[in-house]
């Protein structure tokens, strides 16, 4: 593999963990699997592109991307999810349905094209990079994952709200008896890995571009990157996104037309050792 | 299955009631095809092939208390095969049809070796997983598969080509096959897996292998999806990444859940109300995946228990 693939598959493990990172917090807090994850993700673009164009201004676009998602997901939670809370397989499916649902729409509200969030002026063209003359906008990409990455375990370890996720997601209860209101860290967790979604169709929006079915492949890839990492570990969301990143990269090199066969080998592995994932815990 | 049953009137465990019931239903069913239109013939038939995957899906959720979101997957599976061996490798639709269903068995039993370790939203998660790759390959492998234009090829047999024949072949099928999967629920394995169901660790405990009964489980349900997607190419003639889908697995669960989880011929019902929804809403609009997310939210929020469920919880709310 070329340092130019090599790249290739970190920037995309980049973009796969910054949308990855938001569901698996939902799904290790809140013990939701949010399967419209991908379609926020693909909404939160769209929703990027338009403002971008309209604004002229990327970071206008991703405000707005992160901020729209975000009040998805409080609908989503407080006037759905709220029907069916404590039963698993209910809030499954029902996302499911909300999934359908947002895809349909975008299909509505922006047609079937595919669509290229416009990069800012300053991340345009290339530069070298130990020789190889590589896109400027796809390192942005990646240190924006680093970034969040960083941000992220900042939050988790070094604030108070961190520490009472951390608590929520060993043990709910035991947060709420010690008196705190663990609903409002729920709805904050919630609202805020709605919005990583939304940040990650921005990114995404101006690389792999967005179409009608991006949403199931981009949820494809993180349930494969949750699988692997196991529910709930930051850690584990940045190992399998590198995982799946590069060997996704190294698939389309070798195997072009079978490239999704080259996640499934080291899920298929990975599970036959451990069911919960490198770093999920039983419960 | 609680009330008593007299030696006599039991004939492959079916009580005499049942199976008075039992042969109305396949009487009136075998009658259709003389006072509909052809157009509704062929809804009916969509209606069984479709119950055939629900029942399939059943097979797991209701009785091992697994929800596949990969049976669209295995489903579509072999209605691939079954079109590209009669259209491309220029098979017989018999032979096309055996290893149609023979590929969703192996497909099936390749998810079952993975996904038996697991249980609750991580099954789901992986079957869920499992059937996107499979959806994925379809859509990206076009020398094999056309792409996103999938294939055609005149798959169903010369002698049921006119709907009503085709018809009363997919009701013979679907009977044998219904019957065989209730026979399979109720066998001393199908038991084993409600108890699994029930409780693992105990039945961990009494010395089941836990991981083989899933497998094979699976991997029987799996056929029986096989079957139904094999039905579907020669109802079709045609196949495209959409029959894959995850779409299709979501319509397939909703079916069941319809139905009412765990009643098996519920499944029918369940169809039978999603393919009438689906094709109201296509007279009037193109919206079918928006109402069908709808109903989805709906029924998870409203009638978890499936129309028969909640009908039967009015019905005797009412009696009361």
């Amino acid at each position: 593999m070329s340092l130019f693939q090599l790249l290739n598959g970190l920037t995309f493990a980049a973009l796969l963990f910054v949308v990855a990172s938001g569901f698996t917090l939902i799904f290790g807090l809140l013990r939701i699997v949010n399967l419209a994850h991908g379609a926020l993700y693909l909404f939160g673009g769209y929703i990027g592109y338009s403002v971008a164009v309209k604004t002229g201004s990327f970071v206008l676009g991703g405000i707005g991307a992160m901020a729209a998602i975000a009040a998805i997901g409080f609908v989503l939670d407080q006037g759905l999810l709220r029907f069916v809370r404590g039963n698993e397989l209910r809030q499954v499916l029902l996302t499911l349905g909300v999934a359908f649902f947002l895809n349909d729409l975008a299909l509505v509200i922006w047609g079937g094209d595919s669509f290229t969030v416009p990069i800012p002026e300053m991340l345009r063209g290339g530069t070298r990079v130990f020789g190889t003359f590589y896109p400027i906008y796809r390192l942005f990409v990646l240190g924006m994952g680093i970034f969040v990455f960083i941000g992220l375990w900042v939050l988790l370890n070094h604030t108070r709200l961190g520490a009472l996720i951390r608590a929520g997601v060993d043990d709910a209860e035991m947060v709420e008896a010690s008196g705190v209101n663990i609903r409002r860290v729920f709805l904050f967790t919630f609202l805020f890995g709605s919005a990583l979604a939304g940040l990650g169709g921005l990114m995404g929006g101006a690389f792999l571009s967005l179409y009608p079915s991006a949403d199931a492949e981009i949820l494809t890839f993180s349930l494969a990157v949750v699988i692997i990492g196991g529910r709930g570990s930051l850690v584990g969301v940045g190992i399998g996104s590198l995982l799946v990143g590069l060997l996704n990269t190294l698939g389309q090199v070798m195997f072009p037309e079978l490239a999704y066969f080259v996640i499934f080998g080291p899920m298929a592995v990975l599970l036959a050792f451990r069911p919960l994932g490198l770093f999920g815990r039983a419960t | 299955m609680t009330q008593p049953v007299s030696k006599t009137s039991v004939l492959a465990g079916m009580t005499g009631r049942a199976l008075v019931i039992a042969g109305l239903v396949v009487i009136v069913a075998a009658c259709l095809p003389m006072v509909l239109s052809s157009y509704q013939v062929g809804l009916v038939t969509e209606v069984l092939i479709f119950g055939v995957l629900a029942m399939s899906i059943d097979i797991l959720a209701g009785f091992a208390g697994r929800t596949s979101l990969g049976h669209g997957a295995i489903f579509g599976v072999s209605t691939y095969v079954v079109v590209y061996a009669t259209g491309q490798a220029g098979l017989s639709p018999w032979a096309g049809f055996a290893l149609g269903v023979l590929a969703a068995t192996a497909v099936a039993s390749v998810f079952a070796l993975l996904a038996v370790r697991t249980s609750g939203v991580y099954f789901l998660l992986l079957t869920l997983a499992l059937g996107m790759i499979v959806w994925g390959v379809c859509l990206r492998w076009t020398q094999v598969t056309g792409g996103e234009n999938g294939m055609r090829a005149d798959v169903r047999p010369a002698a049921l080509m006119s709907h009503s024949a085709f018809y009363w072949a997919v009701l013979a099928g679907a009977i044998v096959v219904s019957f065989a999967m209730w026979r399979f629920v109720r066998s001393p394995f199908g038991l084993t897996l409600r108890g699994i169901r029930d409780s693992e660790s105990r039945m961990r405990s009494l010395g089941y292998n836990v991981p083989l009964h899933l497998f094979i489980g699976f991997t029987v349900s799996g056929i029986f999806a096989g079957i139904a997607g094999g039905l579907y190419a020669m109802f079709n003639n045609f196949v495209s990444p959409s029959t894959v889908a995850l779409a299709q697995s979501v319509e397939g669960v909703l079916m069941m859940i319809a139905g009412g989880v765990g009643t098996l011929f519920g499944a029918f019902v369940g169809a039978a109300a999603i393919i009438v929804l689906e094709n109201i809403v296509s007279s009037y609009t193109e919206r079918w995946l928006m109402v069908l997310g709808i109903t989805f939210v709906l029924i998870m929020i409203f009638a978890p228990e499936g129309i028969i469920g909640k009908l039967r919880a009015i019905t005797s709310r009412k009696v009361r």
